[in-house]
C-alpha cells in the first residue's frame, strides 16, 4: 500500500508530459541570459541523472553550488577523522560516501584496510545503538551534513546522554547554508544571478532566514525540490522573478516546507549545537557557517575527547576543487577530470559523493 | 579432595571420558585431513552431492563430456555473501548458479562443478548441511554434478563462516561463436527480467533496509532458459549475466570490447516497484544493483521478438524486454535516453558502498 503510493507519488513528479509543459513555459518566458544557482548536491545529482540541463534555453546556465557536505568538509577535518579512526580500541562510524574523501594521507577505506575498525550507517543513531552494545569500545560518529542532519546528530547526542553512555561521542562537521550563501553572494566573483534553495534543508530550517539575503543583495530565491518536476518549477520561478524584476523569496516545495521549519527539529538543534566559524574545504573559512557541541555537550565532542591533533594537511596541488565549489569554473575545466581524477581514484571530494559536481559530471555527461 | 569415595556415584571413578564427537559445529580438526575430515566429507558431502565420479575418491576427478567435439569453457568463481542465508537463496544456491550461469554464458552446456569450502571453527554443522543440501538441489535443477571438493577450516575469525569456490566446466558446441566482442551496430538488447533483486534482498537479510521489503533475491542456474533461447534463437551474439556492478557495468563492459555504443531507453528497463522504492530510500541506482539471475542478451534485431518469446517460456524469463540497441558511433559508451528526451551517460560502477552480496 503505502509502496504503491510512493510510486505513483513519484510518477507524479516525474511525468514527462508535465516537466516538459513547465519546460515550455520556461523558453516562453526566457528573453536574456541567467545564471541560477542550484545549492544543493541532491539538486546537482538529479539535473544531471534526468539531463534536465539539456532542455533548458541556452540562456540560462545553471551553476553548481557547494551542497554536498562531503566535499566541503575541511581536510583539516577529514585527517582528525582518519587520526581518531586509528587510535587504539576506536569503532568510527560514518556515512559511506565519507570512506573514499581523500584526506592529505590516505582515506577512511585505507585506514580500515589497515585494521581500523571504520563501520558505514545510515543513521547517527545506529552509531548509539553501536556504542550500547561495544561498552569497551570508543564509538565515534563523523557528523558531517548540512542542516538536514544536524536534528539526528542532536538526537544521538540526547540519546547518548539518557542511556548515560560514555563511550559515544561525534566529530561535528555540520555546515549550514544560509552563510555560504553569504560567502557567494558577497564574492567579487560572484555572477549568480538566483538562488533555488535547497528544498530538505528549509524543511528542517524553514525558509525565514532567506528574506533578507535576497533583500541585501537583490537576488530572488526559490525553495527548490529534487523531482524533475520540482525542479523546472524552481527555475520557471527564478526565471520569472528575474524577467520581471522582482525580489522575493518564494517556495516552490510547499509539499515539504514551511515558512517556521519544523520547529521541534530546530529547538532540539538548538539546545544541543552552537554556530561556530567553519573551514569550508576549497572555499575558506565562512564565519558562523557550522554547528559545534555547546559546552554542556562537550562530553560528546570526539574532537574534545581525543585531544586536538598536530596533523599537516596537504591539498592535491592541480585539483580546482574549490573554484568548483564556488561555482567559478566547471568540473570538465580542471586538468585532472576525467584522467587524474576519476571517482575511483579522487583527487578531491567533489568526485567522490555522488552529490559532488564534479562526480554528477563523470557520471552522467564526461567530456 | 578429601570426599568419601563411598559417597560418589560408583561409574564416575571408573571410566575413561569419551572424546567430543563434534557433530555440532566445525572443529579445526575438521579440516586436518584425518579421520575428522573423511567424516565430514562422508556424512556432509557425499551424502548429499553423490555422484559416480566423486565416489571414486581419488585426488583428481575424470570427466568426459556428451558432446565429441567442441571447446571447453572454464569458469571459477569464489563466494563469501554475508549474510549466509537471505531472502530466495543462500551461498550454496549462489556457488552453483553463479559458475553454471558464468560457463552457459558462452552458450556452453555447463555439466561438471568443483567445490571448495573454507570454513570457520565453530560454524554449525546444521547450517552447513543446510547450504549443502541447496547446493545439492540446485546441481539437480541445472543437470550439472559436483565432481570434486576440497574443506579447509580456519581459525575462529579468520573467515566469516563459510566460504565456497566453484569452478564450472562445459562444452560450447562446434560453430558457436558467444562472447562479448560480438556485439554488432544494429543488434537489439535484452534482458531476462527485472534488475536489483538479489542486491536488494541481501541488503534486507542484513538488517539494513531499516524496512520490510518482502524482495526475493532472483539466483538461479539460467542454463535451460539460454539452452531454449539459442535453440530457438542460434545467432545470438553476447550472453552475460549482470552481477556485481549491474547491468549499467556489464554493458560498458560489452560496449568497450565490441568498441559499440549502446543505447538505453529508460522506461523499458524493468524494475519491481519494491526495488524501486528501496532505490530511493537508500540513494541506489537499479542499473548498478547486483542480479544473480538475469542475462543479458544482445542479437541482431530480426531475432529479437523470437528470443523474447523463448526466455519468456522460462520461470526466469517472464518479465524479458528489450530495453536498448547497439550502434557504432560514440564506441565504448552505454547512454541512457529518459522519457524527458534527454540522454544522460550510464558509466561504469566505481566505487563500491555496498557490502559482499556474492
Amino acid at each position: 500500500m503505502v509502496k504503491q503510493d510512493t510510486t505513483a507519488l513519484l510518477a507524479s513528479y516525474r511525468a514527462a508530459d508535465r516537466v516538459k509543459q513547465v519546460i515550455e513555459k520556461i523558453h516562453q518566458r526566457t528573453s536574456r541570459p541567467w545564471s541560477l544557482m542550484e545549492i544543493c548536491g541532491g539538486q546537482t545529482h538529479a539535473i544531471m541523472q534526468y539531463g534536465l540541463d539539456q532542455l533548458l534555453p541556452g540562456e540560462i546556465e545553471l551553476v553548481h553550488g557547494p551542497g554536498c557536505p562531503v566535499c566541503v568538509t575541511s581536510l583539516a577535518l577529514i585527517d582528525q577523522a582518519l587520526w581518531i579512526a586509528q587510535q587504539p580500541d576506536v569503532i568510527f562510524t560514518s556515512f559511506g560516501d565519507m570512506l573514499r574523501v581523500p584526506g592529505s594521507h590516505g582515506d577512511l577505506f585505507s585506514v580500515r584496510a589497515g585494521g581500523a575498525q571504520v563501520r558505514v550507517v545510515y543513521s547517527p543513531m545506529d552509531a548509539v545503538k553501536i556504542a550500547a552494545t561495544n561498552p569497551d569500545k570508543q564509538v565515534v560518529f563523523f557528523g558531517i551534513g548540512f542542516e538536514t542532519t544536524a536534528p539526528a546528530n542532536a538526537m544521538a547526542v540526547l540519546q547518548a546522554e539518557k542511556m548515560v553512555l560514555q563511550n559515544f561521542s561525534i566529530l561535528p562537521a555540520i555546515v549550514l547554508v544560509p552563510p555560504a550563501m553569504h560567502a557567494i553572494l558577497s564574492s567579487p566573483n560572484n555572477r549568480i544571478q538566483g538562488f533555488l534553495a535547497a528544498g530538505h534543508v528549509c524543511a528542517v530550517m524553514g525558509y525565514w532566514q532567506y528574506p533578507p539575503i535576497a533583500e541585501q543583495y537583490q537576488t530572488p530565491i526559490v525553495v527548490t525540490g529534487f523531482e524533475p518536476l520540482d525542479l523546472v518549477n524552481g527555475i520557471y520561478r527564478t526565471i520569472d522573478m528575474l524577467e520581471s524584476g522582482r525580489v522575493a523569496v518564494e517556495n516552490a516545495y510547499p509539499r515539504v516546507v514551511t515558512y517556521e521549519g519544523n520547529q521541534v527539529a530546530q529547538k532540539i538543534i538548538d539546545q544541543v549545537f552552537e554556530p561556530v566559524d567553519r573551514n569550508w574545504r576549497g572555499i575558506g573559512t565562512i564565519p558562523e557557517s557550522g554547528f559545534d557541541l555547546r559546552e554542556t555537550y562537550q562530553f560528546y565532542d570526539a574532537a574534545h575527547r581525543f585531544g586536538s591533533t598536530d596533523i599537516d594537511t596537504a591539498e592535491s596541488e592541480v585539483c580546482i576543487a574549490g573554484l568548483v565549489l564556488q561555482g567559478i569554473k566547471k568540473p570538465f575545466e580542471c586538468p585532472a577530470f576525467g584522467t587524474a581524477c576519476t571517482p575511483l581514484n579522487p583527487l578531491g571530494a567533489p568526485m567522490v559523493s555522488s552529490e559532488g559536481a564534479c562526480a554528477a559530471y563523470y557520471t552522467y555527461k564526461r567530456g | 579432595m578429601g570426599q568419601d569415595q563411598s559417597q560418589l556415584p560408583h561409574i564416575q571413578g571408573l571410566i575413561c571420558p569419551l572424546p567430543h564427537t563434534h557433530t555440532e559445529t566445525v572443529v579445526i580438526g575438521h579440516g586436518s585431513g584425518g579421520s575428522m575430515t573423511r567424516d565430514l566429507i562422508a556424512n556432509i558431502f557425499q551424502a548429499r552431492l553423490n555422484n559416480t565420479i566423486l565416489a571414486e575418491g581419488n585426488d583428481a576427478a575424470r570427466i568426459h563430456f556428451a558432446e565429441p567435439t567442441g571447446i571447453i569453457a572454464v569458469s571459477t568463481d569464489t563466494h563469501v555473501v554475508s549474510p549466509l542465508f537471505f531472502p530466495g537463496g543462500d551461498i550454496g544456491r549462489l556457488a552453483v548458479s553463479g559458475t553454471v550461469n558464468d560457463v552457459a554464458m558462452l552458450g556452453a552446456h555447463p555439466s561438471y562443478l568443483t567445490a571448495g569450502f573454507v570454513l570457520e571453527e565453530g560454524f554449525p554443522i546444521d547450517q552447513l548441511v543446510k547450504i549443502v543440501e541447496s547446493m545439492a538441489e540446485t546441481c539437480q535443477e541445472a543437470g550439472v554434478q559436483i565432481v570434486a571438493g576440497d574443506t579447509k577450516v580456519v581459525e575462529k575469525g579468520k573467515a566469516d563462516g563459510v566460504f565456497i569456490n566453484t569452478a564450472g566446466f562445459g562444452v560450447i558446441p562446434v560453430g558457436r561463436q558467444i562472447g562479448g566482442q560480438y556485439a554488432q551496430p544494429g543488434d537489439a538488447v535484452l534482458i531476462s527480467g527485472s534488475l536489483g533483486e538479489h542486491s536488494i534482498a541481501v541488503l534486507q537479510a542484513r538488517g539494513e533496509l531499516g524496512f520490510e521489503s518482502g524482495i526475493q533475491s532472483d539466483v538461479a542456474p539460467l542454463n535451460h532458459m539460454i539452452g531454449d533461447l539459442l535453440a530457438a534463437v542460434p545467432e545470438v551474439h553476447v550472453l552475460r549475466d549482470p552481477t556485481r556492478g549491474g547491468l549499467g557495468t556489464s554493458l560498458n563492459e560489452i560496449a568497450c570490447q565490441s568498441n559499440v555504443s549502446i543505447h538505453l531507453e529508460e522506461h523499458l528497463i524493468p524494475v519491481k516497484p519494491d526495488v524501486r522504492v528501496a532505490c530511493e530510500m537508500l540513494g541506489f541506482d537499479p542499473l548498478y544493483l547486483a542480479n544473480e539471475g538475469k542475462v543479458i542478451v544482445i542479437l541482431p534485431e530480426n531475432s529479437a521478438e523470437t528470443a523474447l518469446a523463448a526466455l519468456k517460456k522460462s520461470p526466469y524469463g517472464t518479465l524479458s524486454a528489450r530495453i536498448g540497441t547497439v550502434a557504432e558511433r560514440d564506441p565504448g559508451q552505454v547512454l541512457l535516453h529518459t522519457a524527458f528526451g534527454t540522454t544522460r551517460m550510464i558509466s561504469m560502477l566505481s566505487g563500491e558502498i555496498l557490502p559482499r552480496i556474492c
